[in-house]
C-alpha cells in the first residue's frame, strides 16, 4: 500500500494485468507515444497524460500499439481483435472523439453477443477521459457516459478515485463485455492509498461513502468526492447524509439506490452529464416508480445546464455542479428555505 | 496453378448451393414469410468460393449486408441460416440475427454486417489478433464498391498497412452502392488508392472462379507471409436488387439479362472443368441434385422450425451483467 495517483493507479493496473495475461494488449493514438514506429527500447509520452507511460519499454511493440489518429479504425480493430482472441485496452483520449467511432461501439461491439446468438465474447475495454473543469471547451469536455448506459451490450465504468480505479480497470480487463471506462481528466494527480497488489471491485455495486438518515446523495465519479464535501459541511450544520457513489452505471445497483431512499425518503442526485435523458433523470424515475411512497420531498437534481460546455473559467464554474450547489440542493431537499444557485 | 480436384467439387459445390439459396430466398421472400431485409448474392458466387477456397477455419473472414454467400463459402451450416432467416430458435443466431447478421465464429465467420463498411476495421482486429498470437492465419474484409467509400474502409487501409496486417481487402465491386452506380459515387481509380495506402493491388473477373482463385490465392499468401496487406479487385454483376423487393429502375434494359446469360459463373466453371477434362459432367450434375435437396430440406425445415421463445429476448445481451 502506498499513496498513489489516479494516473499511476491506472498505469498499474494496466501493467498488472499485461504481465498476468499475454493476451492484453493496450492500442491509442499516442499510448507509446512519439517512439516514431522503432522499437521498444524508447518511451516518450505514453499518452497525452502520461497514463500508459512505461508499458512500451516493459511489454514491447507488439503489445503496446500506437495507432494513426483513426478512431473508427482503431476502435472497430480493437473490437474485431476482442472477438478473436485479444483483450484489448483502447484508448480513446477523450470521450468527445466517440462521435468519430460509435459505430463501432455501438452497432458492432456491443451487439456482437445478441446479434450472433450468444456465441461471441468481447473482452474490449475502451478507456477515455471525460468531464469539465480543465477550459477544454465543448468538444473536449463531455461527460458522456449516459450516452454509453443506454446502449445494451455495453458496461461503462465511472470510478471516483485512484482506490476505485485501479480495482475497477482490473475487473473490467478481466470482464468477457465490452467496457466503457471513463476517467474524469480533472482527477488523474488525486492521490490516495492503493494497495501495490492486483485487486478488483465488482461491477454493479455501489460504494457507500458515507451513511447519514437524513437524506440520500447519489453522486458518479469526479462528483463524488464533491458530494462527500458537501456532506460534512452539511453534517456540521445538523444534516446527516448518506453518498453513493454507484460506480458503474450500467449495470446499476438499484437496490442500494432504492434501500438507502426508502431509510431518509429524501434523494439528491449530482450528475455532471448534460440534464436530458442522463443518470438524474434515470434514477429520478427508477425511485418515483418503486420508492415513491418512502419520499418524503421532491427529488433534487444538481447538473449542469442544457447547453455545451463553455470555455471561460467564469462559465464554466457555473455550469459545473459544486460543493455549494450540492449544500443548497440537499438543504431544499430537506425542506429548507434556501436562495438558488445558478 | 493445379487446383486439386477435392477443392473444385468443393468449390462447385459451395457456389451451386449458393445460388439455390438465394434463388429460392427469392421466391420464398415474395410470399410474405420472411421476416425483414434480405440481400441476394446471386451472380456473385464465384468471388466469395474462390476467396475461401484458400482459408481455413482459423482464418477470419468480415462479410456484408450480402452476406449469404460468404457465409456458405466460408463453411457455415446452410439449414441453420435458414432457419435463421426464417427467425427461428434453430437459427445460427438463435433468430436474433437475421439474414444480414449470420455469423459463425468457430468457422472463422465474423458476422455479416448491416452497416456498410463495418467490416474492414473489424478485419483489422481479427488480422491483429492472428499476427499477435502468432497463428499464422489471415483475416479477409470483403466489402462492396459502396463500402469502398466508407470512412472506415479507407482508414482500415492505412491501419493495416501501418501495422503491416495479414489483412486482405477483397472488393466486391458490383457496379452499385445500392442504386447509385460505382461510376458515379467512386472518385479516382481503386488501384491508385490501394497504392496510395502502399499496398499490392490484384483485379480479376469475378465471374470466373479460376481468376478469382488464383488471384486470392496470391494475395491471401502475400498476407499470410507477413509481408503486409493486399487489396483484391474482384469485378461482379449484381443479379437482384440492392434489397429483395427493389424493382431495379435505375439499371439498364438487358444488363442482367446478359450477365446471366453470358456471365454466369457456374456455367462458366462447368465449361471449364468438363472441357478441360479436369471434371465429368456427371459429377456436377449429382452435385446440382444433392444441393437441391439440401436447400428443399433446409427449407422445409426451417418453416417447421420452433420460433424464438419469450426468455429468448433477455438472454445474451452480455456474458454476464
Amino acid at each position: 500500500m502506498s499513496k498513489k495517483s489516479f494516473r499511476q493507479a491506472i498505469n498499474e493496473a494496466l501493467r498488472q494485468e499485461m504481465r498476468r495475461d499475454p493476451r492484453v494488449i493496450v492500442m491509442g493514438e499516442d499510448v507509446a507515444g512519439g517512439h516514431g514506429g522503432t522499437s521498444g527500447t524508447v518511451d516518450a509520452w505514453g499518452g497525452v497524460l502520461g497514463v500508459t507511460k512505461g508499458l512500451l519499454t516493459e511489454f514491447g511493440e507488439d503489445r503496446v500499439l500506437d495507432t494513426p489518429i483513426t478512431e473508427a479504425s482503431y476502435i472497430g480493430a480493437a473490437a474485431g481483435a476482442a472477438a478473436t482472441g485479444l483483450r484489448p485496452v483502447a484508448e480513446l483520449m477523450f470521450v468527445d472523439f466517440v462521435g468519430c467511432c460509435l459505430d463501432q461501439i455501438m452497432n458492432q461491439a456491443a451487439k456482437f453477443r445478441y446479434m450472433f446468438g450468444g456465441k461471441a465474447r468481447t473482452p474490449l475495454v475502451i478507456r477515455a477521459m471525460f468531464g469539465a473543469g480543465f477550459n477544454a471547451a465543448a468538444q473536449h469536455s463531455q461527460a458522456l457516459y449516459p450516452l454509453f448506459t443506454h446502449i445494451p451490450g455495453l458496461k461503462v465504468v465511472v470510478p471516483s478515485s485512484p482506490y476505485e480505479a485501479k480495482g475497477l480497470l482490473i475487473e473490467a480487463i478481466r470482464d468477457d463485455d465490452p467496457v466503457i471506462f471513463l476517467e474524469h481528466k480533472v482527477m488523474y494527480d488525486d492521490e490516495e492509498e492503493v494497495p501495490d497488489e492486483a485487486y478488483t471491485i465488482p461491477f454493479g455495486e455501489a460504494n457507500l461513502t458515507r451513511e447519514g438518515d437524513d437524506l440520500t446523495i447519489v453522486a458518479f465519479g469526479r462528483m463524488v468526492k464533491l458530494a462527500n464535501e458537501a456532506a460534512d459541511r452539511l453534517e456540521r450544520q445538523g444534516i446527516s447524509c448518506t453518498v453513493i457513489d454507484p460506480r458503474t452505471t450500467s449495470p446499476l445497483d438499484t437496490d442500494t439506490i432504492l434501500d438507502c431512499v426508502a431509510d431518509t425518503g429524501r434523494l439528491v442526485i449530482v450528475d455532471e452529464s448534460s440534464p436530458r435523458c442522463n443518470m438524474a433523470a434515470d434514477i429520478s424515475a427508477l425511485v418515483a416508480e418503486y420508492a415513491f411512497d418512502a419520499l418524503k420531498g421532491p427529488i433534487r437534481r444538481v447538473m449542469p445546464p442544457h447547453t455545451p460546455v463553455p470555455f471561460a473559467s467564469v462559465l464554466e464554474n457555473l455550469y459545473l455542479p459544486s460543493v455549494e450547489k450540492i449544500e443548497a440542493a440537499v438543504k431544499a431537499a430537506m425542506g429548507h428555505r434556501v436562495p438558488e444557485i445558478a | 496453378m493445379q487446383i486439386a480436384r477435392e477443392t473444385l467439387l468443393r468449390s462447385y459445390r459451395a457456389m451451386r448451393t449458393i445460388r439455390d439459396f438465394e434463388e429460392r430466398l427469392h421466391v420464398e421472400f415474395a410470399t410474405g414469410e420472411i421476416p425483414g431485409f434480405v440481400h441476394l448474392y446471386c451472380g456473385e458466387e464465384a468471388s466469395g468460393v474462390g476467396v475461401c477456397a484458400n482459408l481455413t477455419d482459423q482464418d477470419t473472414i468480415a462479410s456484408t449486408h450480402r452476406g449469404h454467400g460468404h457465409c456458405i463459402a466460408k463453411g457455415v451450416e446452410v439449414a441453420g441460416m435458414m432457419a435463421e432467416i426464417y427467425g427461428r430458435r434453430t437459427g445460427v443466431c438463435q433468430g436474433k440475427g437475421g439474414s444480414m447478421h449470420i455469423a459463425d465464429l468457430s468457422r472463422g465467420m465474423l458476422g455479416a454486417n448491416g452497416i456498410v463498411g463495418g467490416g474492414p476495421p473489424l478485419i483489422c482486429g481479427a488480422a491483429l489478433s492472428h499476427k499477435t498470437l502468432k497463428d499464422g492465419a489471415v483475416a479477409v474484409a470483403f466489402y462492396g464498391d459502396g463500402a469502398s467509400n466508407e470512412g472506415t474502409t479507407l482508414e482500415s487501409l492505412n491501419l493495416a498497412s501501418v501495422w503491416r496486417l495479414p489483412a486482405v481487402f477483397v472488393l466486391e465491386d458490383n457496379g452499385y452502392g445500392e442504386a447509385t452506380g460505382a461510376s458515379y459515387a467512386c472518385a479516382g481509380s481503386q488501384k491508385a488508392r490501394a497504392g496510395g495506402f502502399g499496398m499490392p493491388y490484384l483485379e480479376c473477373d469475378g465471374t470466373d472462379f479460376f481468376a478469382v482463385h488464383q488471384a486470392a490465392g496470391e494475395a491471401i499468401a502475400h498476407a499470410r507471409a507477413g509481408n503486409g496487406p493486399v487489396m483484391l479487385h474482384v469485378h461482379l454483376a449484381r443479379w437482384y436488387g440492392h434489397f429483395e423487393g427493389d424493382a431495379m429502375t435505375y439499371r439498364a434494359a438487358g444488363e442482367v439479362a446478359a450477365a446471366r446469360a453470358d456471365h454466369d459463373c457456374l456455367t462458366i466453371f462447368r465449361t471449364r472443368v468438363t472441357q478441360a477434362g479436369l471434371l465429368d459432367g456427371t459429377e456436377l450434375d449429382d452435385i446440382d441434385s444433392a444441393v437441391r435437396d439440401e436447400i428443399e430440406s433446409a427449407v422445409i425445415a426451417a418453416k417447421q422450425a420452433p420460433l424464438p421463445e419469450a426468455a429468448d429476448l433477455l438472454a445474451d445481451v452480455y456474458v454476464r451483467y
